[in-house]
């Protein structure tokens, strides 16, 4: 499945780079399993939020062929 | 309800009044209004300019939810949100939420929601240079003391 990943602020900064497309075997992942793919198999950063499809979620949540996922830092604005 | 996200620098008295111009007329008894501006200082250092980023198409799909959820919830005539994103320098307005309501204690009550909300919930993200040149990344909104009570009461009437 594809997939493509975004990194925001300084989350993107540590990163090297702010967005990415993975081709991955199978047909779901999980957040924690792609954010381990895309690190070498670091943790997540405590505070990091994470979005699938622009909507908050957790490292628990499932992916599916063709989600667009994001982490970034906690949110300043306002 | 009106969520605007642009770059460009705007005055907000202007915005309001010609939103408010486009309003049926004699609905609304009232328009409360929030400007955040930008200081000139953060973290016991000098800033001199301050860049936001933001996530096109989550921040506007984010700010259109807690607004909906206001006018749900305390039955406002409408609602303007603006939020800048880009280059900006003290003084400058970052964001204005107005709220039009037919009594005054629900557009207090809703601007305060939206606000809050829109501060925890829209993904912006605030880059700093102070005046030694360092950019830095705030990581986390400064403390308003006397927001905290009313914006801890304003969670637990939401939960």
């Amino acid at each position: 499945m594809n997939i493509s990943v975004r990194y925001f602020a300084s989350l993107r900064d540590r990163m090297g780079r702010a967005d990415e497309a993975l081709e991955l075997d199978g047909d779901s992942a999980t957040v924690s399993e792609i954010w381990a793919k895309v690190t070498d198999g670091q943790p997540i950063p405590d505070s990091t939020l994470i979005s699938v499809n622009m909507e908050y979620t957790d490292a628990d949540a499932v992916l599916k062929d063709g989600d667009e996922l994001a982490f970034f830092p906690p949110v300043t604005g306002g | 309800m009106k969520v605007i996200v642009q770059q460009e620098s705007f005055d907000p008295g202007q915005v309001i009044q010609e939103f408010q111009d486009a309003l049926p007329r004699g609905k609304h008894g009232g328009v409360v209004s929030f400007v955040g501006t930008m200081r000139d200082f953060n973290d016991g250092e000098d800033v001199v300019s301050m860049t936001l980023e933001h996530y096109p198409g989550m921040t506007e799909k984010h700010i259109e939810q807690v607004c909906a959820e206001a006018a749900e919830r305390w039955g406002i005539v409408d609602s303007l949100v603006v939020h800048r994103y880009g280059e900006m320098f003290p003084n400058d307005a970052i964001v204005l939420v107005a709220v039009w309501s037919a009594h005054r204690a629900n557009a207090f009550d809703a601007c305060r929601f939206i606000i809050n909300y829109l501060k925890a919930r829209a993904p912006f993200w605030k880059c700093e240079t102070t005046t030694a040149g360092e950019k830095r990344w705030v990581e986390h909104n400064s403390k308003d003391p006397k927001a905290e009570v009313s914006d801890s009461e304003e969670v637990k009437r939401s939960a």
